[in-house]
């Protein structure tokens, strides 16, 4: 279609200059959540195919707008032109010609169809893939991972994924309550995440980098604050950011104000932090400030955005399901201090 | 439309008042018609505003001129109302106008049915805008509906919609739904039953067999809706369990009632738009369609296979891959009648002398952006391509091509068309060509920057979104569309009210046409003809201004 030959020439521009963010000391690109820059075999052959339905649709696109365009300018009534045209009932030879040949294109579409989506719709994991779950919430991600020593453990972490560059994985997708959709256009087309319903999905990262993408099925208030961040890095790294997820919370004694305030108030019901808390309604907070971003990706995560934050929620994420404690001025900076060295 | 003057025999005086309630009386199909088309046209104006406001809230990035749940609110409403308020009530209203006239027929089969369904889908529209009003019920959640227009469980559950606005949702869509099921019981029986002497099947205007297949498929489709939408409130009122996960209901099975009636709906909008554009490119072109029979095969064929093609809205919810499969195939299989309805439009114009006044105008416009909602569609049919852009903005540009550029186009071409019959005047030709390309315009600026915004990763239905991701400017492009597109439709309709005063006297036959409606005055009688006509061929018409050289010898 004209439409993928103008991207083409457009998409350049948005996508030249990769930002540079620095996670855990490593520099990192990041990708965004377009289909045009696969990482991955997953999104790649999706890539390919689309160019193919884009160029077939662009050919009968200028077929079928230059006929019309032709009679348009052809046909139109001239001065002097008297009585009827010629009635022509139609004529069967043409008419079969322009069922077959859409029959014989829209054949060789469905074909290639079939072919894509057994290449990449697997009803099984791929070999070697490593398995993690994720889990839709009004309005953030849950991810759970097979914990690095304990066989029967998980890690669970909130709304930045991470995985190992060039392993296969295996998502299982579930909900706690609506339906989401996980969509990181870079590593792989969508899927939903359906409450009572495990689906699955897997992508491969080929390069390191931080891949962006949102929810893409509406799930209420804040659907558009349900951003998805996935951090592919080399392998090594990978398990060093495991390890540390695993870790237990640390504890600080400075700042025990702040957390007892936190353990007091209605924090906790909801909040997990490992040997503190066990809430499970919203993110984990065991290692928050492993973390780059604040509210599921709407903001970065400093000393700033986590106060005004924690003072009121609803003003950054309007609609979101945690309320405004109320905190005094003093009280705000203690459990500030205290969720700051949760590292 | 004032001008249509009230039947003789109620016409006792003709006070504001009692004109007004000749209209609220009245079972006459010619007086609901024009009734279904202005209440469309009220509503459509309603949504576009919706629309409007939406735009305003995306022209940047992270903007606050609605909240989430007032952005939320509006794509509900705007969906709701284009789809039950605007789309259906449109046709049906062309339908009760045309279908009686065309088949040179008094009226139709059951008039006073006819008149309930129009009362029905009006009480319904009010029902559902006045949940702006009562949706809060008693603990102040709720408002307007915020759920989409597709309401897909379990966010429609008393759990994540708290208060009455999803209640009024159903309730309006399911009272206006019996309105436009007895229309199609009435379009059905009239069709079948009504037809003047001589006019065989074979022989009925392709706008008639458009009717006749959409009159099936709402039969078919709507109380699947229905039923689901009765599931949905025992849920919510009863304490059911249908759609709810938490309790072993299922959401999947929500989507699959849902799509069962919500894809065999877009043929039901489609199809009267393409039986308008049967009626007007021949006229204009001065020749008859070309391959009649193929078109009425092609009509029947894509109602079969679009009670088929359901799960194509549902490619990335987990259904297995070969069912996925199985939807792709159906779904490319549907575009091979389509693309035959384009190339037999496309013949007809081919070596016709056409006449470009606004009718036609607007049906070339639909040709050209019909074709791109078509081949987008073609795109979206392959699963793999549509797991990237399903639910981003490159599906509601290319639904919107279908729609707006396809079905409300042919719609302003039918309004500008069937004027004159329904009024007696002539629509002003300078405005009505201001009007086109003022559309044309705006529509290509609000609509094609959707697709490129979608190719870039921008889901749909959310209110705002991040400055890093390189949709501001399309974002911008497609705001900026909306004033041009707006200032469109007000010209448009100046022009209707501006024409049905002062318009030039149209007589009974102003393009020189060829079916029955054209044979009796503008606007008609009560009764429609003074006596029923006989039918000698497809273009009656024809045959009698041409004498010598009759359609009929050709049958």
């Amino acid at each position: 279609m004209a439409l993928l030959v103008a991207v083409l020439a457009v998409l350049p521009c948005h996508a030249a200059e990769p930002v540079i963010c620095t996670t855990a000391g490593t520099e990192l690109p990041v990708v965004p959540p377009h289909m045009f820059e696969p990482a991955g075999p997953v999104s790649d052959e999706v890539q390919s195919m689309a160019w193919l339905l884009g160029g077939i649709c662009l050919g009968i696109f200028v077929v079928v707008e230059g006929l019309l365009v032709y009679s348009i300018v052809k046909f139109r009534r001239r001065e002097g032109d008297r009585g009827e045209p010629v009635q022509l009932f139609g004529s069967n030879p043409i008419e079969l010609a322009w069922t077959v040949v859409p029959t014989l294109i829209v054949f060789t579409l469905a074909l290639v169809t079939i072919r894509v989506i057994r290449d990449i719709d697997r009803t099984t994991p791929p070999e070697g893939a490593m398995c993690v779950t994720a889990i839709g919430h009004q309005w953030w991600w849950e991810y759970r991972y097979p914990h690095p020593t304990d066989p029967t453990g998980e890690v669970v972490v909130a709304n930045e994924m991470h995985v190992p560059v060039g392993v296969p994985i295996w998502v299982r997708l579930e909900s706690a309550d609506v339906i989401h959709s996980w969509w990181v256009p870079a590593l792989a087309g969508k899927t939903d995440l359906m409450p009572n319903q495990t689906n699955r999905l897997w992508f491969r990262a080929d390069t390191p980098g931080i891949y962006l993408g949102q929810c893409a099925e509406y799930c209420g208030n804040q659907h558009a604050g349900m951003l998805l961040r996935v951090v592919a890095q080399p392998e090594a790294e990978y398990r060093a950011w495991l390890a540390g997820q695993a870790a237990p919370a640390v504890d600080d004694r400075s700042v025990s104000a702040g957390r007892s305030i936190f353990e007091s108030l209605a924090c906790s019901t909801c909040h997990a932090v490992k040997g503190v808390s066990d809430g499970a309604f919203a993110p984990d907070l065991t290692h928050l400030m492993s973390r780059t971003t604040i509210a599921s990706g709407m903001a970065e995560l400093d000393r700033d955005t986590l106060r005004s934050w924690i003072d009121d929620p609803q003003v950054l994420k309007p609609g979101c399901n945690m309320p405004s404690l109320k905190l005094s001025p003093a009280e705000l900076d203690a459990v500030t201090d205290y969720l700051l060295t949760l590292k | 439309m004032s001008t249509l003057h009230a039947p003789s025999h109620t016409a006792a005086g003709t006070s504001l008042l009692e004109r007004l309630h000749g209209w609220a009386i009245t079972v006459d199909h010619k007086r609901l018609g024009i009734m279904y088309v202005v209440a469309a046209l009220l509503f459509f104006v309603v949504g576009g505003l919706e629309a409007a406001a939406m735009r305003l809230q995306l022209i940047k990035p992270m903007n606050d001129f609605l909240t989430p749940q007032g952005f939320n609110q509006m794509f509900t409403m705007h969906g709701t109302t284009m789809v039950f308020l605007v789309g259906m009530p449109m046709l049906a209203g062309f339908g009760n106008f045309l279908v009686p006239l065309m088949i040179g027929a008094r009226d139709m089969a059951f008039p006073r049915l006819n008149a309930f369904g129009f009362w029905l889908f009006l009480l319904g529209g009010l029902l559902l805008y006045f949940s702006w009003i009562g949706g809060d019920g008693l603990y102040g959640a709720g408002g307007a509906p915020d759920v989409g227009w597709f309401a897909y469980s379990p966010l429609t559950s008393k759990t994540f919609s708290r208060g009455n606005s999803t209640d009024y949702w159903i309730l309006g869509i399911m009272v206006s739904g019996f309105g436009s099921l007895s229309a199609a019981i009435n379009f059905v029986t009239t069709i079948l039953c009504m037809r003047c002497p001589g006019m065989t099947l074979m022989r009925m205007p392709l706008m008639v067999w458009m009717m006749l297949v959409v009159g099936f498929l709402v039969l078919v489709a709507l109380p699947v809706l229905t039923a689901a939408q009765v599931m949905l409130l025992l849920d919510r009122s009863l304490g059911a369990h249908f759609f709810d996960p938490q309790q072993a209901g299922s959401a999947l099975l929500w989507q699959h009632l849902f799509w069962f009636f919500g894809h065999p709906e877009v043929y039901i909008l489609i199809l009267p738009g393409f039986g308008f554009v049967s009626e007007i490119v021949p006229v204009f072109s001065r020749k008859v369609i070309f391959g009649y029979t193929l078109m009425v095969a092609a009509t029947v064929g894509i109602g079969f296979i679009s009670l088929g093609v359901w799960a194509h809205h549902m490619f990335v919810v987990g259904l297995p891959p070969w069912l996925n499969a199985l939807f792709a195939a159906s779904t490319f299989l549907i575009s091979v009648p389509t693309g035959i309805k384009i190339f037999n439009w496309i013949a007809t114009m081919w070596g016709g002398r056409i006449r470009f006044d606004t009718p036609m105008l607007y049906c070339t416009g639909f040709l050209g952006m019909f074709v791109i909602g078509g081949l987008t569609g073609i795109m979206l049919a392959a699963v793999p391509f549509t797991t990237q852009l399903s639910d981003s903005y490159f599906v509601v540009g290319h639904f919107h091509y279908v729609l707006f550029g396809g079905l409300v186009f042919a719609i302003l071409g039918a309004v500008t068309y069937w004027f004159p019959k329904a009024t007696g005047r002539m629509m002003d030709e300078g405005l009505g060509r201001w009007s086109f390309w003022l559309i044309l315009l705006g529509f290509n600026l609000v609509f094609l920057p959707m697709h490129f915004s979608g190719m870039l990763g921008m889901p749909r239905r959310i209110y705002t979104y991040q400055p890093d991701r390189g949709w501001e400017m399309w974002n911008l492009v497609t705001t900026a569309g909306v004033p041009v597109q707006m200032l469109g439709v007000a010209v448009f309709v100046w022009n209707m009210i501006r024409s049905s005063l002062k318009g030039p006297v149209a007589g009974d036959d102003p393009w020189d046409a060829w079916t029955l409606e054209w044979a009796t005055s503008s606007p008609p009688p009560e009764h429609n003809f003074d006596r029923i006509p006989t039918c000698t061929s497809a273009r009656p018409l024809w045959d009698r201004k041409h004498p010598d050289d009759p359609d009929c010898h050709y049958e």
